[in-house]
């Protein structure tokens, strides 16, 4: 099936440049005409996992697969992996450190979010390594 | 109506064809074409940045002038609030209204009158609960066509009311019929406006089908006349009917504080609404009950037809409405069908690339590859705004890729190193001539040998 690749590289701890990648995924679902409601699932669980990649995983990169039936995305990081992902995700359970809760973000509703928003995910983690994570948006054409 | 009407147009003559408005158009509707700016019809919003950018005064917008009055027995002046912020040491807003009189109106029916109305009307909707939360304002008709292009999701969130100008315009016809016993189509109701966007919305109006506004004119329009006739003006009519809140519609936070209801966003600016219009869609911005957006810094004092600069108008309005009461219009308990939108906004796709998706998503595809080829620079030179704006051009037919400066580089480089490869081969003929000349030197030399 032939999809559309994007991909996108996210710096760490640079809240300024957060939600730049989801920004640009979103303007280009919207021209390729998809539905609305697919494009806010996508946009909105890839803007949560480009802040935790800011907040805790030092920036990483993000690969998107755009299908016609179904949008993919890969969000990898070099961070230091989460210790127990069951607890991750409940929501408000956060680890994010002051200065980034002072900033409003950090609420521990990151991971809840994205699998609210998203059809299916996978969290691949490993202490000291790292995190990925693959997500998909299916998507009903109206 | 004309669904593309635009108030917004271009003096050929005047443009040089360069690149500042092309680089701020918040829709991307501009392309220099042969050497002038040429404007898309579906994707134009009336905002007037353009106007406002253009070194060269080669955008214009059209509105109406005081002749129009001569088509009807009865002429009523809709004054924009911001038109109360454009004189000098003014204490009272009679002397204004009075002014318009003399300028030839029969009556004035005060735009911020009906304001305070819509004020009222737009508590009773948040308090309701049937708008999607939060609830953005509808007042600015460049904001309203900007949703309705750009953000699909949005629109449901979009106060389904009448701007003050269309509830007035409903509300000064009906009492001037009463007054008067004329029919309506004799009485003409005219907007003094502050901006280009407001014209727009009286041609091609969103969410009913007929504007009750005749005309609309330009606050710069009648400035220099009404100054003029307020200067002779001894005793000023009492007409003003309006309070803090309507007067206050005319900057940016002054319909949204008229909520009572600190739970309000007010932004205006067109690159700070792009903004805040993004960080709604994907819900990073969360606990408001209302949203105010203004394309004009400021609010309208900042529109293109103003006279004075936005932010000296805001402050004369603070002490105009020192005295004057917070309100002096309110709504009976329902809110009347009239001041209500008849027709939903809905989302016109007019970015989208092609209705086919695998189409679509081929000429994604070619788009982005081809964005590599370029520079990146966004220089403009092709006459898009940015490189991958003419990448999308190409794409869709509408642009050659030779257009960019640099493309263009590169192709020429290529000519002049297969001609200058081409320089140092020799044709046959002239190879063969080399070789008979050799020949000939050697039977020469034998001769000669032969000779000695």
């Amino acid at each position: 099936m032939s999809f559309l690749p994007l991909h996108f590289t996210v710096s760490g701890y640079d809240f300024t440049c957060a939600g730049e990648a989801s920004s640009k995924v979103k303007n280009k679902l919207k021209q390729l005409g998809y539905d609305s409601e697919a494009i806010r699932r996508a946009a909105i669980a890839m803007y949560e996992g480009e802040i935790n990649m800011v907040i805790h995983g030092g920036g990483g990169e993000i690969f998107v697969e755009v299908y016609p039936d179904h949008i993919d995305i890969k969000m990898a990081d070099k961070g230091p992996g989460i210790e127990n992902i069951e607890q991750a995700m409940q929501e408000g359970y956060s680890t994010a450190p002051a200065n980034v809760r002072a900033l409003g973000f950090g609420a521990g509703m990151g991971l809840p979010n994205i699998k609210k928003y998203t059809d299916s995910l996978r969290i691949e983690s490993e202490i000291g390594k790292g995190t990925t994570i693959y997500m998909t948006v299916q998507v009903n054409h109206s | 109506m004309e669904r593309f009407y635009h108030s917004v147009t271009l003096d050929v003559d005047k443009c040089v064809g360069c690149t500042n408005c092309i680089k701020r158009c918040p829709t991307e509707a501009i392309r220099v074409r042969e050497g002038k700016a040429i404007i898309t019809p579906e994707r134009c919003i009336d905002c007037g940045v353009c106007i406002r950018v253009c070194p060269h005064h080669a955008k214009k917008a059209k509105f109406d002038h005081l002749e129009l009055l001569n088509r009807f027995t009865y002429n009523i002046a809709l004054p924009a609030p911001s038109l109360y912020g454009q004189f000098r040491h003014l204490d009272h807003i009679d002397l204004i209204l009075t002014g318009l009189k003399r300028l030839g109106f029969d009556d004035i029916f005060e735009v911020s009158k009906a304001a305070e109305l819509v004020s009222d009307a737009t508590r009773k909707i948040i308090s309701q609960g049937n708008i999607p939360k939060p609830i953005i304002s509808s007042a600015c008709p460049a904001i309203v066509r900007l949703i309705r292009v750009r953000f699909p999701d949005l629109c449901a969130h979009v106060l389904p009311l009448h701007a003050p100008m269309e509830t007035a315009a409903l509300l000064a016809k009906e009492e001037a019929h009463q007054k008067t016993g004329l029919p309506t189509e004799q009485i003409g109701v005219f907007f003094i406006t502050p901006c280009a966007a407001k014209v727009t919305d009286i041609k091609s109006p969103i969410g009913t089908t007929v504007s009750h506004v005749d005309g609309a004119i330009a606050i710069s329009e009648i400035y220099n006349q009404l100054a003029d006739v307020m200067k002779h003006i001894e005793q000023a009519e009492p007409l003003s009917q309006s309070g803090v809140i309507g007067v206050g519609w005319a900057s940016s936070g002054g319909e949204a504080s008229a909520l009572l209801n600190d739970r309000y966003l007010a932004a205006d600016g067109m690159e700070n609404i792009v903004d805040i219009l993004e960080g709604l869609e994907e819900e990073r911005i969360q606990g408001l009950d209302f949203v105010e957006l203004n394309a004009c810094t400021g609010g309208c004092v900042g529109g293109i037809f103003c006279i004075e600069n936005a932010y000296v108008a805001k402050a004369r309005l603070q002490s105009l409405r020192r005295y004057l009461p917070v309100a002096k219009n309110h709504l009976p308990a329902q809110i009347p069908s009239y001041m209500k939108w008849t027709d939903n906004l809905e989302f016109a796709p007019v970015l989208k690339l092609s209705d086919n998706l695998e189409e679509a998503m081929d000429m994604m595809n070619r788009i982005d590859s081809m964005c590599q080829e370029f520079p990146g620079l966004d220089c403009g030179a092709c006459g898009a705004p940015t490189c991958h704006a003419f990448a999308e051009d190409v794409v869709c037919g509408l642009a050659d890729k030779s257009n960019c400066i640099f493309v263009m580089k590169e192709e020429i480089k290529q000519v002049t190193d297969t001609l200058s490869h081409m320089t140092h081969i020799n044709p046959p003929l002239q190879n063969k001539g080399k070789i008979q000349n050799h020949k000939t030197q050697q039977i020469q030399g034998n001769y000669e040998k032969n000779q000695s």
